[in-house]
């Protein structure tokens, strides 16, 4: 990757992260913590490497995205409207009565989502259905799916990974955003998923783990992830909260939105990081 | 009379249909129960076991028809429903996405495998889905026709069917099946029987007892209970003190219910619901638990003449 993508992509994903941090404050309500930390990796997909049109989102051949932790959905529509599914200025309007952009993910009213998400644990099954058929009927593209760490408390997780490894989908890759809390506190307080590395490479995945917020780790993971002969997990190392300094590693920041002063002082903070990249 | 289980026409119609639609199917190891074995022997490459995870299969499916063609997926009644309702609700039915939730073994007729696997809610869970369709096939003829009448429905079904061989009721050759048409079996002018499911052959039983009687029933067969023909509800219950419903699933929340909410808002009538009462089924030979249910045509003739008397 040139330093001159590195810079692009930081910049988008900056963009992204203000973009979604002004509809949760619109909305008063939304889940800023686990947005910020995902954002690096969903502008990496939609902006580096996904095969997609936001010309023609429906095109058959795109390459597919399920984010199961759909309530990191304020990035996932940033960047969306960023690469050009959609008017930024909708997205002013998360959450709101009549908005298209529900609170967690609704494939029918959004240009660009794959799968409806929300209910913890079901979209990376659905990432596995959408793999399957491809593998079946050689359709030509890949699946991408993104689950919490938390997430991976529901037991329908390891449903699917025991299924996608039966089934060898290859051309299945999964994100783990392993920002280490979830909203009660610390995940391995909560209930602790134990290893991720040991958890999947038992039930047959090709696994690698990564700095999630460093897009050069993030290239060179999907692209070992292209390599293998089963369905590859990347789990990305992530702070909750990445770029706003009072939210990162902060739970308390999971599904709460700012008040104005905070607003404003996070606002300050991402845009200083932009600054520095100009 | 010939019995063929619903779940029987189930796989046949599939595997016929193999050929004719491309369309995928889904089980969770109870293939060779629900029938969807025989199109998995002929159409391996559009069947795929999910092992025993109801919860991911309803979810897998979702993705699988997100991708642009119908899923098909089986299992007991119990746990297609039961166990992976939430996955069916946001999985499936908040995308409308075209899944069809094919159960077999609903109800007490499962017979000796006892309450565990004996659901009497299903369809009430179902139909409290929004957008949600749900057919009950009344025979083995009508279950093969169902098949593809829902394949060539865009969205969510769900299909009830019966692990126990019942009457078949209509000839195959000149059956149609109407999605969403009540179909009135027998008209009679002095009160109205909706059944649903294998209690239509009991029912139309049931009404020869009451002939015998002096009581001249009709009988409705109600194979689509959601959305359900409301016009056949209010025109069969015209003139009629008392209409009774019979259903193998609980009074509460299913063909009862249903026909209850039209004749409250359209119609108001005495309506007795006949069904399972508010309990939980048990073991025993499918025919015995369902008479000790009162769901066999003595024990509904029996309760019909009841009712009318007092």
């Amino acid at each position: 990757m040139t330093n001159k993508k590195l810079s692009e992509l930081k910049k988008i994903s900056l963009n992204a992260k203000l973009l979604a941090l002004e509809g949760i404050y619109n909305a008063q309500s939304g889940h800023p913590g686990g947005s910020l930390s995902a954002t690096d990796v969903l502008t990496y997909l939609y902006f580096e490497k996904m095969n997609i049109n936001p010309a023609d989102p429906d095109m058959k051949k795109r390459d597919r995205f399920v984010l199961s932790k759909g309530h990191a959905c304020p990035a996932l529509y940033s960047v969306l409207a960023l690469r050009g599914f959609f008017d930024t200025a909708e997205l002013k309007d998360l959450r709101k009565l009549g908005s298209m952009l529900q609170g967690h993910p609704s494939m029918h009213e959004i240009p660009g989502i794959d799968m409806s998400t929300g209910s913890l644990g079901q979209g990376f099954s659905a990432a596995c259905g959408i793999a399957l058929r491809e593998k079946r009927e050689k359709l030509g593209f890949r699946t991408y799916a993104m689950i919490g760490d938390g997430e991976s408390q529901e037991g329908q997780i390891w449903e699917a990974s025991m299924f996608a490894s039966h089934y060898k989908l290859s051309k299945l890759t999964l994100f783990v955003d392993f920002n280490k809390l979830q909203i009660d506190g610390e995940i391995k307080k909560v209930m602790n998923p134990g290893k991720f590395e040991d958890k999947f490479a038992a039930f047959g995945w090709h696994v690698q783990t990564i700095n999630g917020h460093s897009f050069k780790e993030i290239e060179k993971a999907v692209e070992n992830a292209e390599k293998s002969n089963q369905p590859s997990v990347i789990i990305c190392k992530t702070v909750k909260g990445k770029g706003v300094s009072f939210m990162e590693n902060n739970a308390g920041w999971h599904g709460k939105a700012p008040k104005a002063e905070e607003y404003e002082k996070a606002v300050a903070e991402l845009k200083t990081q932009l600054d520095a990249l100009s | 009379m010939e019995k063929i289980a619903t779940r029987t026409a189930y796989g046949n119609a599939l595997k016929d249909l193999g050929n004719k639609y491309n369309f995928y199917v889904m089980d969770a190891d109870l293939s060779s129960s629900t029938q969807t074995a025989v199109f998995g022997k002929s159409f391996p490459e559009r069947f795929a076991n999910c092992g025993i995870a109801e919860g991911n299969m309803a979810s897998v499916a979702a993705g699988i028809a997100s991708t642009g063609v119908p899923v098909f997926i089986s299992s007991f009644a119990m746990f297609a429903t039961g166990r992976a309702f939430e996955q069916i609700r946001n999985s499936i039915a908040y995308p409308k996405l075209n899944v069809k939730v094919c159960a077999s073994h609903a109800g007490v007729s499962v017979g000796e495998d006892g309450a565990t696997h004996q659901c009497v809610e299903d369809i009430s869970l179902m139909r409290s889905i929004p957008g949600m369709t749900v057919i009950v096939p009344a025979d083995a003829t009508e279950a093969y026709a169902a098949v593809e009448a829902i394949m060539n429905y865009n969205g969510p079904v769900y299909l009830r069917l019966a692990r126990l061989a019942t009457p078949v009721l209509f000839e195959k050759d000149n059956y149609k099946f109407e999605f969403g048409k009540a179909v009135a079996l027998k008209e009679g002018k002095d009160t109205t029987i909706f059944a649903t499911g294998m209690m239509v052959s009991e029912s139309l039983e049931a009404a020869k007892i009451l002939e015998k009687h002096g009581i001249d029933a009709s009988v409705i067969n109600i194979h689509t209970i959601k959305p359900i023909d409301r016009e056949a509800v209010v025109k069969h219950s015209d003139g009629k003190k008392r209409i009774f419903t019979v259903e193998e699933h609980s009074i509460i929340g299913g063909l009862g219910d249903a026909v209850s909410e039209v004749i409250v808002s359209e119609s108001p009538r005495f309506i007795t619901k006949i069904g399972i009462n508010d309990v939980f089924g048990e073991s025993g030979k499918a025919l015995e638990v369902l008479e000790k249910h009162g769901l066999c045509a003595e024990k509904i003739a029996e309760r019909i003449i009841a009712e009318l008397k007092g």
